[in-house]
């Protein structure tokens, strides 16, 4: 400090009395008001300290370590407390759900909305994947949304499905495999069944007769108990040219869904069930 | 006052500083022609806005029967016979434009009458100092006491001014939350404290806000916050009427001494009254300011001392820039008439009726029925095992009438069209319920065969069967791939 306050000549504010290369400081301190919002800011971080989660550490009180502040409070109860209060909302129409039956949902506007609702956001979740985020699937990813169906598309089949999955490692899994036929048939067999298949060519409908017609029906039509894919539909599960058939008829490629019975709740599988019979397809 | 027009003096010994304080200004009553406007201005306005919201309007069953109200809960505003939905917001804009375009025809005609009668920061400014008036006394006696050390009797005269002015707050911040919800139910609630808290929010922020603004900022607020202030000159031209001050017959000021003949002189005889009652705390006589909200006090402040020197009005009036330009005798009335009929005028009316007619004719022509249809977009489309095609709509009906209604809805433009509603029960597209004043949604499959346009343009027809209304959509049906 000098001994003597000095002014700036041009601004009238006092200088500090620092001079470097003949350039003078000038003392203007922030104003008080803004120091005395610094202080009390200051003071309330430190009461912050002590209320909330504060200071990380490697192993601590926390959840995740890290100091606990005397509130209690946390982020990871803050959202479990979020999730709770989701789930109470939910326990009321869940409870009505899972009393009622497929028949009662379908009357039931609240509950039917609730369905598809948590069915749609379970879809995206488990069964996207697969089957597309619309349900449109893929060769060899069943369409969800057309009225082909091989295993049957009744809620109570789609459940059943959904639950136990098709060739999974379940008990009660819908299981059939189609026998590979290039062993056991001659190409030009197998191309007089592709020819019946496709447009009725009676050539080939005795072999049809003996090999086929046992899983797919006497007239291709396909039988949901078994499992076997309707023939004289457009809608083919892996595709449908002739050399696709020929293929399939030599080396069936077989899809494998799993049983989502440990993997989700009851009412989930029916919530799911419900949105899928709902995109356009569901038998009744 | 003096000190009301000390130059700033740029001193090496002062430090800069770089905001001028707010002077307090202690403006001084004064009764005339304007002051008698300007408070009628204020009986209106004000009743306006604290009563309103008490009007009834019968709207039928399941309406609310409120004249004037904002249902945000619902998402409808009501106005007398207009009620608008969020899709309708548009009218809204039609009234701001015609809010606009009125304030800026009304500035063309008598120049700034909106700040000086109808604003309300003018409005509540005036409603406190009237208080601070009633309860500390006129300027002089406000100056002393503003001055004055603190004793009981200036404690007490100011808490007394502060708890009228909180209570106009109050009751200002108050009348604002009934616009949003049945007033004589929530004026019950409010009686007995049992309110919401984003209720309680807004009348405290009101109340505090009017507080701030018509105790303290005032004056302050026309001159460095309002935005309209500053562009105002973009309207006026030499035609505009301002407030001003005639210096040709003012000039030379001077004070009067005995005997002198005022018709020798200059009219201003400095007795500064037009100061002490500017609210704004200017002075007029120093031509046309924009700190000037043309209220015309000063005009009452000097006709008055006019009128106690036998002299005519008018050294401080109302006036064109035409007019107080004009070469007469001095004293003699101003021959220059305002021209309201102006290019300028002309076409603000013009504006603001075709906006009028534009909301007037959104109105009477408004549908009470709305069909919104949505095309699904994954999957686009799906073939179903016989070949046929379906296509998904979300489609979503509003019904803005007060009664529950029967839609029919009707898919055209593709051939051989079938139609399915998804959802519960056994919904038909001949008759989907949608309840009074409410939105109901739907989810409709339309089948066809394979059609020669992959995007064939169909047509969304929703008819009301009793009124015969109808409301179109145009939309897509999909067929294939653009690559097939």
């Amino acid at each position: 400090m000098a001994d003597k306050i000095e002014r700036d000549d041009h601004s009238g504010v006092e200088t500090t009395g620092h001079e470097w290369d003949g350039i003078k400081e000038l003392n203007n301190p922030a104003p008080r008001w803004w120091l005395m919002v610094w202080l009390v800011t200051t003071i309330w971080a430190i009461g912050y300290w002590v209320v909330y989660p504060a200071w990380p550490t490697l192993s601590g009180e926390g959840e995740r370590g890290g100091t606990v502040g005397n509130s209690g409070w946390t982020q990871y109860t803050q959202l479990e407390e979020s999730q709770a209060e989701i789930l109470q909302q939910r326990a009321k129409y869940l409870s009505d759900f899972e009393k009622a039956s497929y028949s009662e949902i379908t009357k039931n506007e609240a509950l039917y909305a609730f369905g598809l609702a948590g069915g749609a956001s379970a879809f995206k979740d488990n069964c996207a994947t697969c089957h597309g985020t619309g349900g449109a699937g893929a060769p060899g990813y069943p369409n969800l949304n057309d009225d082909d169906w091989i295993w049957g598309g009744s809620l109570d089949d789609i459940e059943m499905t959904i639950a136990y999955g098709i060739r999974a490692d379940h008990e009660e899994t819908r299981y059939n495999e189609m026998p590979p036929f290039d062993e056991m048939l001659d190409q030009n067999t197998i191309e007089m069944i592709t020819d019946f298949i496709l447009s009725d060519q009676p050539a080939g409908a005795p072999a049809y007769a003996d090999n086929c017609a046992s899983c797919h029906g006497d007239t291709g039509r396909g039988s949901q108990e078994m499992g076997g894919p309707n023939l004289k539909d457009v809608i083919w599960l892996y595709a449908g040219t002739r050399a696709d058939i020929i293929a399939q008829i030599k080396r069936p490629k077989h899809g494998m869904m799993p049983a989502w019975h440990s993997r989700l709740d009851k009412q989930t599988i029916r919530q799911l069930s419900l949105y899928v019979h709902s995109l356009g397809g569901g038998e009744m | 006052m003096s000190d009301q027009h000390e130059k700033p003096v740029l001193s090496t010994d002062q430090p800069l500083q770089l905001f001028e304080k707010q002077k307090r200004i202690f403006p001084k009553r004064v009764w005339g022609k304007f002051r008698k406007l300007k408070w009628l201005a204020m009986l209106i306005t004000l009743s306006i806005y604290y009563l309103a919201p008490f009007l009834r309007y019968n709207r039928g069953p399941n309406a609310p029967d409120q004249a004037i109200l904002i249902d945000l809960a619902d998402s409808r505003a009501y106005f007398f016979f207009i009620e608008i939905w969020p899709q309708e917001v548009y009218f809204l804009t039609g009234i701001l434009i015609v809010a606009a375009i009125g304030l800026f025809f009304l500035t063309s005609l008598f120049g700034r009458v909106w700040c000086g009668y109808l604003c309300f920061q003018t409005v509540w400014t005036d409603l406190f100092v009237w208080v601070e008036r009633f309860v500390q006394g006129d300027r002089n006696a406000r100056l002393k006491l503003a001055k004055s050390k603190w004793s009981l009797e200036k404690a007490r005269k100011y808490l007394t001014t502060h708890a009228l002015w909180l209570l106009i707050s109050l009751g200002t911040g108050g009348a604002w939350v009934f616009y949003f919800n049945d007033a004589y139910v929530l004026l019950d609630q409010i009686f007995h404290l049992d309110v919401e808290p984003s209720v309680m929010g807004w009348i405290i922020a009101l109340t505090l806000s009017t507080y701030l603004m018509a105790g303290f900022a005032r004056e302050q607020v026309c001159t460095y916050m309002c935005p309209y202030a500053r562009f105002q000159s973009a309207m006026f031209d030499q035609d505009s009427l301002v407030i001003g001050y005639d210096d040709r017959r003012g000039e030379t000021r001077g004070k009067l001494k005995k005997g002198q003949d005022l018709t020798k002189r200059g009219h201003c005889v400095d007795c500064t009254a037009c100061v002490q009652v500017c609210p704004m705390g200017i002075d007029i006589r120093d031509g046309l300011q924009m700190e000037c909200i043309a209220c015309g006090l000063c005009v009452d402040a000097c006709n008055s001392v006019m009128d106690k020197l036998s002299l005519p009005h008018g050294l401080i009036r109302y006036d064109t820039d035409r007019g107080f330009r004009e070469d007469r005798p001095n004293g003699s009335p101003p021959s220059v008439k305002p021209h309201y009929l102006r290019l300028r005028t002309l076409w603000y009316v013009g504006i603001l009726v075709s906006v009028s007619v534009g909301i007037l004719y959104g109105l009477l022509t408004r549908s009470p029925l709305d069909l919104h249809v949505i095309h699904d977009r994954n999957p686009l489309f799906v073939t179903l095992s016989d070949g046929t095609i379906r296509n998904g709509y979300d489609i979503k009906i509003l019904n803005k009438t007060h009664h529950d209604k029967m839609y029919k809805v009707t898919f055209e433009g593709a051939d051989g069209i079938t139609t399915k509603v998804q959802g519960v029960g056994n919904y038909s597209l001949i008759a989907l319920p949608v309840f009074a004043d409410s939105v109901a949604h739907f989810r409709v499959f339309v089948m066809a065969p394979a059609q020669q346009n992959p995007r064939t343009p169909i047509t969304v027809t929703l008819t009301d069967p009793f009124t015969g209304l109808t409301d179109h959509y145009e939309t897509i049906f999909v067929s294939k791939k653009y690559d097939d």
